[in-house]
């Protein structure tokens, strides 16, 4: 058994489901968002505006952000485990990747709630 | 026809770096043969050249080679193949090179050894055998016939990049053979062996295994089978 700290679940199942799960929200969120673009026509600011205004999609962004940071974390950990050996670099990077994701989310939240 | 031929050639004592050698092969027209027959043909040529092989009939794994960037067994593939076109043999990817078409096998063995390839019960011992019925046999199947040629293993990029943790195709086709048996009792210790983000799971069910697995059988499906029972004690 081998054992790993930086990646964001438990173990192998728990970043098994973690994956598929955000992957669930991130498919859900994407086809609804090309849905809504494709059937509101002529898409003004204020039909956008009004979409985000909604509490329901609000959620939905967030759900959609966090989403990510949890499958670009996992993703991106064995991405780096398979590519970039030496620990101290793998480290950094990963380090790097995850400070960018949790920004996005960060922004993400300031934004969403400013409409 | 002359049957034009490259192979990989190193011998760490007098190579300083690996290098391609040609060769030529006079095979008469409207035959075929096996790659197996053209290395011993050439062998004879070239005594230096070096490979492994031992039945010559696709049984015992040894002749596990790279032929024009597929893996497979040299004696049961076909010039024919190749269709005339110049035939490149390289030994298996991603493990170190002892001397020519051999590799050192010894991550691959070591990953089997980890999954524990024997039958665990801890029941009272039967006075005559453990009986299976048919159905529970049947499990088997597609599981046992595996030779450990280690074609599918060094053509998986998991375990190229992690051999010392994924434990391979091979390996897994063979924990799951365990796992499924109806005459082991060690599932749930196997299963916690397993439980890690190495193991199994880095698997990404890309199939090389499948594509190049002389015996035609199906490492990813096993793996998959694996990864639900690891779900289901989980959730």
């Amino acid at each position: 058994m081998v054992t790993n700290a930086a990646s964001l679940g438990r173990s192998g199942v728990h970043d098994f489901i973690l994956l598929r799960a955000s992957a669930v929200i991130l498919t859900c969120y994407t086809i609804f968002l090309v849905g809504f673009i494709a059937a509101s026509s002529p898409l003004t600011y204020d039909v956008w505006h009004g979409l985000f205004s909604a509490l329901p999609m609000k959620v939905f962004t967030l759900l959609a952000l966090v989403a990510i940071l949890v499958h670009a974390w996992i993703g991106i950990w064995q991405v780096l485990t398979d590519y970039v050996k030496p620990v101290a670099l793998r480290g950094v990077l990963q380090f790097v990747f995850v400070v960018a994701a949790l920004s996005y989310l960060a922004a993400g939240i300031v934004i969403v709630w400013g409409v | 026809m002359n049957l034009k031929i490259a192979i990989y050639r190193y011998n760490p004592e007098v190579d300083a770096k690996p290098y391609m050698k040609d060769y030529t092969l006079e095979v008469a027209d409207g035959t075929d043969m096996m790659v197996l027959d053209v290395l011993m043909q050439l062998k004879i040529q070239d005594p230096t050249l070096a490979f492994r092989r031992s039945c010559r009939e696709g049984v015992c794994g040894s002749d596990g080679v790279n032929m024009n960037g597929k893996n497979g067994l040299a004696c049961i593939t076909p010039i024919s193949t190749f269709k005339g076109k110049k035939l490149e043999i390289r030994p298996l990817p991603g493990m170190p090179v002892v001397r020519d078409l051999i590799v050192d096998l010894t991550q691959f063995y070591k990953q089997y050894e980890k999954i524990k390839p024997y039958l665990i019960n801890d029941d009272k011992t039967p006075a005559r055998e453990h009986l299976q019925s048919p159905e529970e046999r049947a499990h088997l199947d597609g599981l046992y016939e595996c030779i450990m040629c280690a074609c599918c293993s060094t053509a998986c990029p998991s375990f190229w990049w992690n051999p010392d943790k994924f434990i391979g195709p091979s390996g897994l086709l063979h924990a799951y053979r365990f796992l499924i048996d109806s005459r082991d009792t060690a599932t749930e210790e196997r299963l916690s062996e397993l439980d890690d983000a190495y193991s199994v799971f880095r698997c990404h069910g890309i199939m090389n295994c499948v594509d190049v697995c002389p015996k035609g059988l199906n490492p990813t499906k096993a793996i998959g089978h694996i990864k639900s029972m690891l779900l289901k004690r989980a959730v």
